[in-house]
């Protein structure tokens, strides 16, 4: 499944930002190479950097040193082809589920479809998140759970070359999360989409991932680890929980997490505040 | 009905106690306190009004307003009538001089009786209406500029801040020899009285709106600007589909603010300039000086007042269509 061509590379990736006490190295020198189609998680404590690098690799950022090249382009600006999901779903609470995903779907292909064309996308990719029988119900209106299954769909409507979640299953309750994460793991088998997701979830990261990408602490934050989980797929959460290897990925990221980087809080480690947001 | 949920098996006669308790509460909040409320303020006003004699007589308690309403009304029908005879006995004289002569060229004069209360407050709100209007247009499209780039809000700004508080009073000199100097023409399709109103009452208006729009515009959350930006939306686009509907409650504050406003610099102006309008109704009757002006001026306060509550109203009735966020508590 893992295309050995280069697909997404970040090399040398730095960011700096200013603050009334001089500049904040938030990141240093995070080198990584996804291959097509492969699943990435990225994990570590919070105010790591671990959003500040998927907002780089969206161009939602700038990084100060080194850069991010898809498909030998290098990336300096956000763009459909990065789709993000966000934290907190970032549906546009006037419009209903339908039109969200419309909302997308009308702007990447305004001149590749037609009318009926675009209709039919939308739906399918609403399918795709099991949200058809709600697609005429605004964000209010539907779940925790279900405004991120929308906000899944709107991601994957763009027909992403990298699929970009920033802790999409955070702020759910244990059950809901299985239930997407599932979803994920469906969609991920039949699209194909290379994806970066941010997780503060151990089970979550080897579950889904086919690399665990573990960042060490900032100031200055860099990829302290990698780790590949060679599990068979499709992966079914039930039969895994007794699985020695799954035992012993989860055990190395664990390690990882509270031996090597255990979390001291001191001020010198709290991020500026710009950056802390969507972090925390 | 949340209530009765979670009541879940109580029985019956409870049930319906309580929704009888729920209903008297929605009646005294609704209805009850409000007459409460207006009844000692009248009885206050009549007591106060027997006490106060000023040179043109006792000051009007109840009773007097509501007997020159009735006068003022009467007086616009008489008035009505009068204008239709004038009309009615311009057009047989034409008429009969047609047919005498038929290469009259029939003259049609309009009537010129003194405007009733009625039309000094379609004058008003007519006025008010265009200055508000001009005001809007001009104070959304700056607002959004000014909420969307921190640049053209640090050049506006020291702007806004020092004519936003400057009374439309020290305007109006200069509005009223600005129109009087620009606008030449022979056939005018505006009086110039009306335009002077308007202009005064729109550059009152301009500061609320675009303040408020200003503010809406720069709070918009950042995950939604992040979704604009993921989606490469064009700046019209962004404008269109994000920004102005997350910032519609905060543009309608604004726009309220500005009516309201608006009403309070009209009826000044009116009364400063001599422009048609109730303002002018107020000082027509306050140089008139007869035993029941003062009553007339005290119907003029209470339809000034009213007129104002119900543009605050339909503009509330307005936001509610026009806003997405059908919860949201308007008041």
């Amino acid at each position: 499944m893992i295309n050995e061509q280069k697909h997404l590379e970040l090399s040398q990736v730095g960011i700096e930002f200013p603050t009334p006490k001089g500049p904040f190295c938030a990141l240093t020198d995070v080198n990584l190479k996804i291959a097509k189609g492969e699943f990435i998680s990225l994990i570590g404590h919070s105010g790591c950097g671990k959003s500040t690098v998927l907002n780089i690799v969206a161009g939602l950022y700038q990084a100060t040193e080194g850069g991010v090249l898809l498909d030998n382009k290098e990336v300096n600006e956000p763009g459909p082809e990065r789709a993000v999901v966000f934290q907190n779903h970032s549906l546009l609470p006037w419009l209903t589920a339908y039109q969200n995903v419309e909302l997308a779907v009308k702007q990447v292909f305004k001149k590749r479809m037609s009318k009926s064309e675009m209709h039919d996308w939308v739906n399918h990719n609403l399918e795709l998140v099991h949200m058809t029988h709600a697609a005429h119900k605004r964000p209010d209106e539907i779940s925790g759970g279900m405004k991120q299954r929308v906000g899944i769909a709107r991601a994957l409507a763009m027909q992403p070359k990298v699929l970009l979640m920033d802790e999409p299953f955070g702020a759910l309750d244990a059950l809901t999360r299985a239930h997407l994460q599932d979803s994920l793991m469906e969609i991920h088998a039949d699209l194909g989409n290379t994806v970066i997701m941010i997780t503060h979830d151990v089970d979550e990261a080897v579950l889904l991932s086919d690399r665990i990408v573990m960042m060490t602490n900032g100031p200055s934050a860099t990829v302290g680890e990698v780790l590949s989980v060679n599990l068979e797929r499709p992966r079914a959460r039930l039969a895994l929980a007794d699985n020695p290897q799954y035992n012993h990925y989860r055990h190395q990221v664990l390690t990882f997490l509270y031996e090597k980087q255990k979390k001291v809080e001191t001020v010198a480690s709290k991020k500026p505040t710009s950056n802390t947001r969507k972090s925390a | 009905m949340s209530k009765a949920a979670t009541l879940g098996k109580v029985i019956p006669v409870e049930f319906k106690k309580s929704m009888q308790s729920e209903w008297m509460k929605t009646f005294i909040n609704a209805a009850l306190l409000p007459f409460i409320g207006i009844l000692v303020f009248l009885i206050l006003w009549s007591a106060a009004a027997k006490n106060i004699e000023t040179s043109l007589g006792q000051f009007p308690g109840p009773s007097a307003v509501y007997q020159q309403t009735s006068v003022l009304i009467d007086e616009h029908f008489a008035e009505r009538k009068k204008a239709e005879a004038f009309y009615e006995r311009q057009e047989a004289r034409n008429q009969a001089r047609l047919k005498v002569d038929p290469n009259y060229q029939a003259k049609v004069r309009d009537y010129t009786g003194k405007p009733t209360f009625f039309d000094q407050i379609w004058t008003s709100l007519y006025t008010v209406m265009i200055g508000f209007l001009i005001a809007s247009v001009i104070a959304v499209p700056l607002g959004i500029a000014c909420g969307l780039s921190e640049q053209t809000y640090a050049a506006i700004n020291p702007l806004i801040q020092i004519f936003k508080p400057v009374s439309p009073l020290a305007w109006l000199p200069l509005v009223t020899m600005v129109v009087s100097a620009v606008y030449v023409t022979d056939d005018p399709a505006f009086s110039k009285s009306f335009l002077t109103s308007a202009f005064t009452v729109a550059l009152c208006c301009l500061w609320p709106t675009l303040i408020n729009t200003a503010v809406g515009v720069s709070n918009i959350s950042q995950d939604l600007v992040n979704v604009s930006r993921v989606l490469r939306l064009g700046r019209l686009a962004h404008v269109v589909k994000i920004v102005l509907p997350s910032s519609i409650p905060m543009i309608f504050t604004g726009l309220r603010l500005s009516l309201g406003i608006g009403w309070m610099v009209l009826i000044a102006a009116e009364m400063l300039a001599q422009n048609p309008g109730l303002g002018k109704f107020v000082w027509d009757e306050f140089q008139n000086g007869s035993s029941e002006s003062l009553a007339r001026i005290m119907v003029a306060v209470l339809v000034i007042g009213l007129i104002g509550f119900i543009l605050d109203r339909l503009m509330l009735l307005i936001q509610k269509s026009v806003s997405w966020d059908k919860n949201a508590i308007l008041r």
